[in-house]
């Protein structure tokens, strides 16, 4: 059953086209891959999807359990169990990794903290009083935001390329963490352009133009990528640019 | 009319400090109310001289040569009626190679219509380490104007160091002015965290003069003014001394009809000194606004946490 649908998304950013009818439809309790080349729409639409300023005018509709989201304040679509994990996560200057966790958990104690850190792979004792600022490296970012998420625990996380950033030793931290997500009810839904992320998803988009062009099985879009796009006829884009390898 | 040693424990509640730390025999403090002393002890080496003014009181501090005090020294200013003026003229003389910390707590928690004026003269020998952290409650009516006035000599290798911050209560109105003169290898650190509302005034006006060889100085400002408050920060780092270093750094988040106004002037009069600037006014950054309500926070309540953050970095 959808989850979380969005129909004939259409939005246009200073004269440009970046969602041009795009209908796409999330099944409750799985891990999805939204994948396609660099500038397809993915973050687009998860903006769309969240809400951001910038955004919101859209035409079409995005429903979440049945129900219209359109008009609702990026908070309430958070309280109603939605919620992002930004491609470049912010810096909060004097907020503490500790402090930062605590204003999105559904559990604010000590303990819960801690645990989330951990299943990110975050040392707790080192990090905890730490502030969520610029002396954090972009992956460790990455993981903070990541376990505010865990702590959250949203019906439904979209993760904006969740390995960006992130080292080769920390990334099955990452897929580790997705599946605490998925075994506590959540949908994730993860947007990237990396083979990696796409393998360890259970369905996946593909999205081209502002579009999603195919849908179906790993297998089926991984094809996409091994065949340079070439199944695809709106971009035929080389394997470098729309790859894993970076 | 209360006795003495209860309008003490009153004042000293509003602070969320432990009113037993006074009882330790190494913490040397001070508590004034008004005009008038209702606590005071020395340790040795520290040696403390009151005398009552009509509108306040004069104060003498003395640090002999060489005394290191492990604890902070703690000082309380109140008035605890919610109208009238408190005047603190204060005399602080802090011997050679000796260390001090102060903890002075402001506390006017039922402010109509007070004023507070603090005005020091604060010499500080060579080699001599001073901190000075100053901690304001005020009434949530907003009625307090507080002066806060100080010139600072900082001997050779000697260390100032001062935060002033609002913990409790509306700000009325905050003009600070701190003028601090650096020697050789000195150094100066001075920290203002603000945050302001309704009709609110800020004024904060620091100047550091590295005026010896290898002086350095962090000039910071964190201030937040929403509603139709006001804050103006006017820092000023001069250097004339070889090899002085220095920071001037000023931050303030504007909301809703506040305004700020950020005035750094760094002025270097010796071609092996170095100063830089930085000064960031704005709204709230809105990645941080629609990062935290992307995890349910309210708008109020997600500002309210970015800007708690600014003032404690
Ligand atoms: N705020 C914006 N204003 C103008 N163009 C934008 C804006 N955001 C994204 N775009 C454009 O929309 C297209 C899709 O961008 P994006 O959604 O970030 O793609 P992806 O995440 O798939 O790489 C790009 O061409 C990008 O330049
Ligand atoms: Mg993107």
């Amino acid at each position: 059953m959808g989850v979380l649908e969005a129909k004939n998304l259409k939005l246009q950013l200073n004269g440009k086209a970046i969602l041009n009818n795009l209908s796409i439809n999330f099944w409750d309790g799985h891990i999805h891959a939204v994948v396609g080349p660099n500038g397809a729409g993915k973050s687009s639409l998860a903006a769309a999807i969240m809400g951001l300023s910038g955004y919101r005018g859209f035409e079409g509709e995005v429903i979440f359990e049945g129900r219209s989201i359109k008009e609702m304040t990026i908070d309430e679509r958070a309280r109603a169990g939605i919620t992002l994990a930004w491609q470049e996560p912010a810096r909060f200057e004097g907020l503490t990794i500790k402090e930062f966790i605590k204003a999105s958990a559904k559990d604010k104690s000590d303990e819960a903290i801690v645990n989330v850190l951990k299943q990110v792979g975050i040392d707790p004792v080192e990090h905890m009083k730490r502030a969520v600022d610029k002396t954090l490296s972009g992956g460790e970012r990455k993981k903070v935001e990541l376990a505010s998420i865990l702590a959250l625990k949203p019906k439904v996380a979209i993760l904006d390329e969740p390995d960006s950033g992130i080292d080769i030793e920390s990334i099955e931290r990452i897929f580790d963490a997705v599946r605490i997500l998925k075994e506590g009810g959540t949908t994730v839904i993860m947007i990237t352009h990396s083979l990696a992320v796409l393998d360890h998803a259970e369905h996946a988009f593909l999205m081209c133009d502002g579009q999603v062009v195919d849908q179906g099985g790993i297998g089926k879009i991984r094809k996409y990528f091994e065949g340079k796009c070439l199944t695809c006829d709106h971009k035929n884009l080389p394997l470098q640019e729309i790859g894993g390898q970076k | 009319m209360k006795s003495k040693t209860d309008l003490m424990a009153d004042l000293y509640k509003e602070t969320d400090t432990d009113p037993h730390e006074l009882q330790d025999p190494e913490v040397a403090h001070l508590v004034i109310e008004g005009n008038k002393v209702l606590g005071m002890q020395g340790v040795p080496g520290f040696h403390v001289d009151v005398r009552e003014l009509e509108d306040g009181v004069d104060i003498k501090v003395k640090l002999d040569e060489g005394t290191k005090l492990r604890k902070p020294v703690h000082l309380c200013f109140g008035l605890y009626s919610d109208t009238g003026v408190q005047r603190i003229i204060m005399n602080v003389d802090i011997g050679k190679n000796s260390q001090i910390s102060l903890l002075a707590h402001c506390v006017f928690p039922f402010a109509i219509d007070v004023q507070h004026i603090m005005d020091a003269k604060i010499r500080i020998g060579d080699g001599a380490r001073y901190s000075y952290f100053e901690r304001h409650i005020h009434s949530p009516k907003g009625g307090v104007k507080v002066y806060p006035k100080a010139v600072v000599e900082i001997g050779k290798k000697a260390h100032f160091k001062t935060e002033f911050e609002l913990l409790k209560g509306r700000v009325g109105l905050i003009d600070i002015d701190y003028e601090t003169i650096c020697e050789d290898d000195g150094i100066v650190d001075m920290t203002a965290r603000i945050s302001g509302r309704d009709d609110d005034i800020i004024k904060v006006k620091e100047t550091a003069n590295l005026k010896g060889e290898n002086a350095r100085g962090l000039l910071t400002s964190k201030i937040a003014v929403r509603d139709r408050a006001r804050a103006e920060v006017y820092n000023k780092m001069t250097a004339t001394g070889a090899y002085a270093r220095g920071h001037v750094d000023c931050k303030e988040i504007v909301q809703d009809d506040g305004v700020a106004v950020a005035i750094p002037i760094v002025e270097v009069h010796h071609a092996k000194a170095h100063i830089t600037h930085e000064a960031a006014i704005g709204s709230v950054d809105s990645r941080q606004l629609e990062t935290l309500m992307s995890r349910g926070l309210s708008e109020d309540d997600a500002v309210e946490l970015i800007i708690n953050g600014m003032l404690s970095e």
